[in-house]
């Protein structure tokens, strides 16, 4: 099976085919689903799913246990974890975590740019993880990989990361998992429902 | 202050000045790459090891920077290769770091006098050996540590990068324990145990809480490291006093009297 090159916008950069994945037992499977450039696709499902499972086992953390996880030749990927490293003292500014990540290829929502010159370790928790998903989507990786972008997140910022993920349609491949339904459906191109042991769509 | 200048540019300290302030500029900011990963115990553990190393080295008939060196780049790519990290795998390291170089000074004719002198500080005594040393870490590090450093910050905030991207993340991991590995050496066979210790750990845990930024605390580490040697050097030669223990003093008060300025700082980078 190889990936097939498309337009620019369709080219297919990810293909999971009946995917097992979990780490010493199953946790989830089997799985189908691809991804193309220009696609927010989001995975949802409700706690202990195994939706993280899925990001895990595609960034060649959690084994692969049946099925196949094939990248396009060079993909690269960024992945932002479900809980974002924070350690007590982080004399890192905002510009210097987005440097670190490579996530200055693109100019910062304007919800962040505040943020930005400030010390990490005094930010609030919605903002340091709201930071946090831009250092992956302001990155040039070809695939970002986004593990329950909400946490922490207020009503307030939560619209402000739909607004962001909404203006990557068309433009990135992000895959995203979350069990906020609303969420996903309004952030996201397609949307994939996940349970233990199957894919529906 | 005619005085001071006097003694910091006496020509019989001219090398141990030079030798001393290279590593004082150095060390703290291995140090901060250290505090960064939350491994600033293993330099105590590397600096026991190189004190060992100096003293097995010298019972063989090695000089003393060369064994210490030996020492604690074993240890060190023992840490990388084994992944031992934390405060059990550091604890280890000072211990069997501690008990080697104990046993080696209590058996060999010149070890006692030696031994005392690494846990105090021979600084006095540095040669050309231990300049050459010192500036070859100095270049060392210059050389790595803009290649290092981006890759090391990036595997501590984003430490899932490196395998979703299948990198050979080995290659910065093992080259800063490395780097660390060689300056605690150095700079215990130099500076002593402690003192070396000390330069690694307080300046960049005061630049840790009061820097703005990242390039800032890499700066302040330097500037506080380099600057409390210098005092501690003219104030240990003034005084008549032993060199380690001095600058850890001056060190310790320095971070004391700096570190109320955190959150003015850090609240000013806001």
């Amino acid at each position: 099976m190889t990936i097939a090159v498309g337009s620019p916008l369709t080219v297919e950069l990810l293909r999971v085919e009946g995917l097992v994945a979990g780490y010493a037992r199953p946790v989830i499977g089997p799985l189908s689903f691809s991804v193309s450039r220009g696609e927010v696709l989001g995975l949802w499902g409700g706690n202990g799913t195994g939706k993280s499972t899925v990001l895990n086992a595609i960034a060649r953390g959690a084994r692969i246990l049946g099925g196949t996880v094939e990248r396009a030749p060079g993909l690269t990927l960024a992945y932002q974890e479900q809980q974002p490293v924070r350690l007590p003292v982080m004399p890192l500014t905002g510009y210097d975590l987005l440097r670190t990540a490579g996530g200055d290829h693109a100019k910062p929502p304007e919800a962040l740019a505040a943020i930005l010159p400030r010390r990490i370790d005094t930010l609030s928790g919605g903002q340091y993880q709201l930071l946090c998903v831009w250092a992956a989507l302001g990155s040039a990786m070809d695939l970002v990989l986004l593990d329950e972008p909400t946490n922490n997140l207020d009503p307030t910022t939560e619209s402000r990361l739909v607004e962001i993920l909404a203006e990557q349609r068309g433009r990135r491949a992000v895959l995203l998992v979350s069990h906020e339904r609303r969420f996903l459906d309004a952030a996201c191109s397609r949307v994939l429902a996940v349970d233990p042991w199957s894919l529906g769509s | 202050m005619d005085a001071l200048a006097g003694v910091l540019l006496d020509p019989l300290f001219r090398v141990p000045l030079l030798t001393g302030l290279l590593l004082a500029a150095v060390l703290p900011l291995l140090g901060a790459f250290l505090m960064l990963r939350e491994e600033w115990l293993a330099a105590l553990g590397l600096a026991h090891l190189a004190a060992a190393g100096a003293l097995v080295g010298l019972a063989g008939g090695l000089p003393a920077v060369v064994g210490g060196t030996l020492g604690a780049l074993l240890g060190g790519t023992a840490k990388a290769l084994l992944r031992a990290r934390g405060n059990a795998a550091y604890g280890f390291m000072i211990l069997i770091g501690w008990a080697s170089m104990l046993l080696v000074a209590a058996n060999t004719a010149i070890g006692d006098a030696l031994g005392h002198a690494l846990i105090d500080g021979q600084l006095y005594f540095a040669g050309r050996l231990d300049l050459a040393a010192a500036a070859l870490l100095v270049i060392l590090s210059a050389a790595a540590l803009p290649w290092l450093g981006p890759r090391i910050l990036r595997a501590r905030f984003f430490p899932r990068f490196e395998q979703a991207n299948a990198l050979a993340a080995w290659r910065w991991h093992l080259g800063l324990d490395l780097l660390a590995a060689g300056g605690m050496a150095v700079g215990t066979t130099t500076l002593g145990l402690m003192g070396a210790f000390a330069l690694v750990f307080v300046p960049a845990w005061l630049s840790f809480r009061i820097a703005a930024s990242w390039r800032w605390t890499l700066i302040l580490s330097a500037l506080v490291g380099s600057g409390g040697y210098l005092i501690a050097f003219a104030v240990a030669l003034a005084m008549d006093q032993p060199f380690g223990p001095v600058l850890v003093a001056i060190l310790i008060g320095l971070a004391a009297v700096m570190s109320p300025w955190g959150g003015r700082l850090r609240d000013s980078s806001g």
